[in-house]
């Protein structure tokens, strides 16, 4: 990397990449990694940099000048805070997806999701049951709002161990630690997980919308390198990436 | 503020002292005092939590006493229950995690007492086990207090290790640093405040009360 580094500084001397800086949600890991290779290849002008985490943390962060340029929330009331606040570009937001969520449970387990579905949480081998601290996690208020109106949740509460972000959920039950859990759909389908688990989806009525929308940041210093790569999420190809890693898209 | 938590941390820092001063003295006095030349190896495994960060040993410890583990395995035959996200498995991750808070200036403590006083002891007849409860750890007590402090005020200030393995159940496993996390998360700024400030000032009275204590600011043992 560093010789790449090297490389491509001697060979542009006179075009320094600008720095485009990316605040995502968890649950975007997979999807933007590969949808950012895209964007990469049509402006490699652009320094794309990541940074993966929980929400409420970059709201904060946010607030307080971190060095982001675009934010995509795991929801849409932190990027909506961050615009009437002043801290975002009211214009630039845009729905990118709606999350959807999974009840996720090891491929060796001997709970057969496909059969139990929700009831799975209710069986006896079921010690521990993972969820996203619904406090300020959006799957995790999901995950809740699931349970309540599936009818399970005065059973299973007494189970239930919170996970700081919802990849975080997912390792407590990869690991063994809890029996099972409720996951974002983009992580059941991420390939690393893909063919560990078995997932049943929980049917989207069962939950409020979690619409995830993203922003562009007042004090973004690549400005117009961040609203172009607003528009190339909300792209056909993007688009398409988003629907194969398990976003619902927003209507046009 | 959140006094569940407050409280939960209290009891897993009181708990982590008395099993780290059970275990850690005898192992201290063996570190100091054994002729073996590979206690190197020993010590090295003992520091180490002071160089991993939090998030590699809680990586471990869950994976570690969960039940696909000997360790949890074997937990769950004896008690039927399981080690994480449990009050007893948050104690062995605050063991290990501050075990060289205890045995490092215990094993100090021990190596600064007169090799003399030791040896006139046992050739009075006095039994190893005896000089040692009688000669080595009197002498030594102003670094036993010391490490029993730094242990149960790092506990105090837990935070890596528990959110790893934790899973945040209110009066289980939520200590007083993850409860001020979540408030900040949920961007409940006056609680985090509180319970914030309630830390700071606790924190700040236990180290000013040990290091008046060991300066003899009150005469409460008599003098060495």
């Amino acid at each position: 990397m560093i010789a790449a580094v090297l490389f491509s500084a001697a060979c542009a001397p006179h075009a320094t990449p600008q720095k485009l800086s990316i605040a995502a949600a968890a649950d975007l890991q997979f999807a933007l990694d590969d949808i950012s290779r895209g964007f990469r290849q049509a402006h490699p002008e652009l320094d794309v940099a990541v940074t993966y985490g929980s929400s409420g943390n970059f709201y904060s962060e946010i607030r307080n000048q971190a060095p982001f340029d675009v934010f995509l929330s795991a929801d849409s009331e932190y990027p909506r805070k961050l615009a009437q606040e002043g801290y975002a570009d009211a214009r630039s937001m845009f729905t990118y997806g709606v999350g959807r969520i999974v009840v996720w449970a090891p491929k060796q387990s001997p709970l057969d999701l496909a059969r139990l579905q929700i009831h799975a949480l209710e069986a006896d081998s079921v010690k521990h049951i993972a969820i996203a601290n619904p406090q300020h996690a959006p799957y995790g208020r999901a995950a809740v709002a699931a349970m309540q109106s599936l009818g399970v949740y005065g059973r299973v509460e007494s189970k239930l161990v919170l996970g700081e972000n919802i990849a975080q959920t997912l390792q407590f039950v990869q690991s063994g630690a809890a029996d099972v859990g409720i996951v974002a759909l983009a992580l059941a389908l991420a390939p690393s997980t893909r063919a560990q688990g078995q997932y049943w989806e929980i049917p989207v009525d069962a939950y409020p919308e979690i619409e995830q929308a993203g922003v562009v940041l007042s004090h973004a210093k690549a400005a117009a390198a961040a609203r172009a790569f607003c528009a190339y999420l909300q792209s056909a190809a993007a688009r398409a990436r988003l629907k194969e890693y398990g976003f619902y898209l927003p209507e046009k | 503020m959140d006094w569940q938590a407050i409280w939960l941390s209290v009891k897993l820092a009181s708990a982590t002292t008395v099993i780290l001063l059970i275990l850690g003295l005898p192992l201290a006095y063996w570190l100091t005092f054994s002729p073996r030349r590979w206690k190197f190896l020993v010590e090295a495994l003992v520091a180490l939590p002071l160089i991993l960060p939090p998030t590699v040993l809680g990586f471990y410890i869950l994976l570690a006493i969960g039940p696909r583990s000997p360790v949890g395995a074997l937990y769950a035959t004896l008690t039927g229950g399981l080690l994480p996200f449990s009050f007893p498995g948050l104690l062995i991750a605050s063991v290990l995690y501050s075990l060289p808070f205890t045995i490092q200036p215990v094993a100090a403590a021990f190596a600064g007492v007169d090799r003399k006083l030791i040896e006139a002891s046992w050739c009075l007849g006095v039994s190893r086990a005896a000089t040692f409860r009688r000669v080595v750890v009197p002498l030594a007590r102003a670094g036993i207090a010391a490490g029993a402090v730094l242990s149960f005020a790092h506990t105090m200030g837990e935070f890596g290790v528990v959110l790893m393995v934790g899973g945040n159940i209110a009066g289980v496993t939520r200590t007083v640093s993850i409860s001020i996390y979540d408030q900040v998360q949920a961007l409940n700024y006056a609680a985090a405040w509180q319970t914030s400030l309630f830390l700071l000032g606790f924190s700040f009275t236990v180290l000013a009360l040990t290091y008046a204590l060991q300066r003899r600011v009150w005469a409460l043992w008599p003098a060495s």
